[in-house]
């Protein structure tokens, strides 16, 4: 019997290779989510013909996947796309969770994971069984103050007061003490202490960051969660566990450092926090906007009739377009414009939105053609062709000053080529800076229209007045 | 995409795991069996686990680089499905611990990684659905 489950994991970890592998295209995508879901029926199969199972067992098992996968699935088909971030923090927080009831349920009995008897479990186990606890409960707390960040619940200002990097290392350095005393005695009060302890840390470290690095932090939070499985992989002798884990860790460090680089910042600089509030930087910038001359504002249809006329028009959308729900009126323009003989192209920032890939959800949703979306490196060539740039509720991504300012925030990050093109427009409720709290120069160039107000309510405009 | 297609991607996906189940079958008799024998088995069991963990890590690395940029998003759901395969470890403890507070850890530990699993691959399913081709031909 032993022999069987183990190859059925086996083969489950290879499907979900294969369902990791599948996203390398859209059109494999789709078969890649259903090896997947194949890959995690084995496994639960497997495990519950596994031997010791009783009858009273089973029926909790399918009282708990019956309870937990009505309500996962009920949230996963009524969520609007525009609330996917908190979604995926919500559910990284259930992995944690579910860590810390394992590591408790296999402190309490060890004789079901073959990893010692009650009160006398292998040091070795203890050790690994301490780690999945204390990443598991980071990961939970983390992950809830994340999903209250995102989802509006909690001020997605950083929050910094005194001493705050030195009380997280001391804490650091208390969780290193606890586990070392509970790996010599393994005593029941010292494993919740490491628990309550991780909490306390997880809140702690995600609280300091900002709204705008959520991408950054979902993914580590994501990373986490793997790590967190791997461990309990480890304290449970699971080789199917470990090698997801591995698998989950891995893909959530490299989008962790994609949108780092996005940022031209280092993850450390990320952790720490507080970044867009050095108010000097900003009254700084503040100051020299004053000699950069006019602001020219347009209408909506002074844009429609510039637009009428362009032949390549590429739209650069950041998180106002979704904050506005201008998506699918952004399609019709699209579509409008190349009913004229446009083409109209999508340019995605690697850190538009808050999580990674956002955008491309949001656009596809709306029914934009993915062959019309293009990442950072593939569209910048072409704006120096292009007719029109058509900002939409996006601002830092665009600012020349990144390449050209040394003393700006945001120098060193990769930005959108727009002030490339011939005319550049600029959908923004006023003339606020953006979250970097950096001002973009691109506003007071000679070939840029600024289009005050709301971004749905502009575009709505162009396109009537595209229809005229 | 209708049922009976569905189905019978299903019976192929399955019919594909099957293979490979005997693939990695023979291998494991005519490689890791032998290996095992010779001393990796008998060698620290943690060490074995280690081995295999940073095995995968290079796996995951190298699969997730090939992932377009458009499904970072999707990625995300899918990881997070999976690393809910931590229901193995509650299962165990829900059907098979001797005494009754490990039975609950285990029960909401499945519950909580049941949410995870079925609403991470759904949410994949509705956004991998929204990236069909929308060229018109």
């Amino acid at each position: 019997m032993a022999t069987i489950s183990t190859l059925a994991y086996l083969v489950a970890a290879v499907l979900f290779i294969l369902a990791l592998r599948g996203l390398s295209h859209p059109t494999t995508s789709r078969q890649g989510n259903i090896y997947g879901m194949v890959g995690m029926a084995i496994a639960i199969v497997a495990t519950l013909f596994r031997p010791g199972m009783d009858a009273t067992g089973i029926l909790l098992i399918l009282a708990g996947l019956a309870i937990g996968g009505g309500a996962g699935a009920v949230v996963a088909n009524r969520i609007q796309m525009t609330a996917l971030p908190q979604l995926v923090a919500a559910f990284h927080s259930l992995v944690g969770m579910a860590a810390v009831f394992v590591a408790a349920a296999a402190f309490y009995s060890p004789e079901s994971f073959g990893i010692g008897t009650h009160g006398d479990i292998h040091t070795a186990s203890l050790v690994e069984m301490s780690l999945g606890l204390a990443i598991g409960a980071i990961t939970f707390s983390g992950s809830v103050i994340a999903f209250a960040k995102l989802d509006g619940r909690m001020s997605g200002a950083p929050i910094i007061f005194n001493g705050q990097h030195k009380l997280n290392a001391g804490l650091g350095v208390l969780l290193l003490v606890l586990v070392i005393a509970f790996c010599a005695t393994g005593s029941p009060l010292l494993f919740w202490a490491i628990a309550l302890l991780s909490f306390a840390l997880g809140f702690l470290l995600i609280v300091p960051i900002g709204g705008a690095d959520m991408p950054v932090v979902v993914s580590m939070l994501n990373s986490y969660s793997g790590w967190a499985a791997a461990g309990i992989g480890f304290t449970i002798g699971n080789l199917l566990l470990i090698v997801t884990g591995a698998l989950v860790g891995a893909s959530g460090a490299i989008l962790s450092y994609i949108m780092c680089k996005g940022m031209n910042r280092s993850i450390i600089n990320v952790l720490l926090g507080g970044f867009g509030t050095d108010t000097s930087a900003a009254g700084a910038a503040g100051g020299a906007a004053a000699d950069k001359g006019p602001v020219k504002a347009g209408s909506p249809e002074d844009a429609a009739f510039i637009m009428k006329n362009a032949s390549k028009i590429i739209v650069v959308p950041g998180y106002g377009m979704a904050v506005a729900q201008a998506q699918q009126v952004l399609r019709e323009m699209g579509d409008l414009l190349k009913k004229e003989g446009a083409t109209v192209e999508y340019a995605i920032h690697p850190v538009a939105g808050r999580m990674p890939g956002h955008m491309n959800v949001l656009l596809a949703e709306a029914n934009v053609p993915y062959e019309d979306v293009k990442e950072l490196e593939e569209i910048n060539p072409e704006f120096a062709e292009a007719d029109v740039a058509f900002v939409i509720g996006a601002n830092d991504v665009t600012n020349p000053a990144a390449k050209t300012d040394k003393s700006s925030a945001i120098y060193g990050m990769p930005i959108l080529d727009v002030e490339k093109a011939k005319t550049v427009f600029f959908i923004k409720r006023g003339m606020a800076s953006g979250y970097a709290g950096v001002d973009n120069e691109l506003f007071f160039r000679p070939n840029t229209m600024m289009l005050f107000g709301d971004a749905k309510k502009v575009t709505q405009e162009i396109v009537q007045a595209l229809q005229k | 995409m209708n049922p009976t297609d569905l189905a019978n991607q299903a019976t192929a996906t399955a019919q594909r795991a099957l293979e490979l189940a005997q693939q990695a079958r023979a291998l494991a008799e005519t490689q890791v069996v032998p290996a095992i024998q010779h001393g990796a088995a008998a060698a620290d069991p943690f060490l074995f686990l280690l081995t295999i963990f940073l095995l995968a890590c290079f796996v995951g690395y190298y699969v997730v680089w090939n992932v377009t940029p458009a499904l970072h998003s999707p990625l995300m759901g899918v990881t997070n499905a999976i690393s809910s395969v931590i229901v193995v470890g509650a299962i165990l403890a829900a059907g098979t611990a001797d005494n009754w507070g490990a039975r609950i850890f285990g029960f909401l530990a499945v519950t909580l990684a049941a949410v995870n699993i079925f609403g991470g691959f759904l949410v994949t399913r509705r956004m991998l659905a929204m990236f069909q081709s929308k060229k018109k031909a």
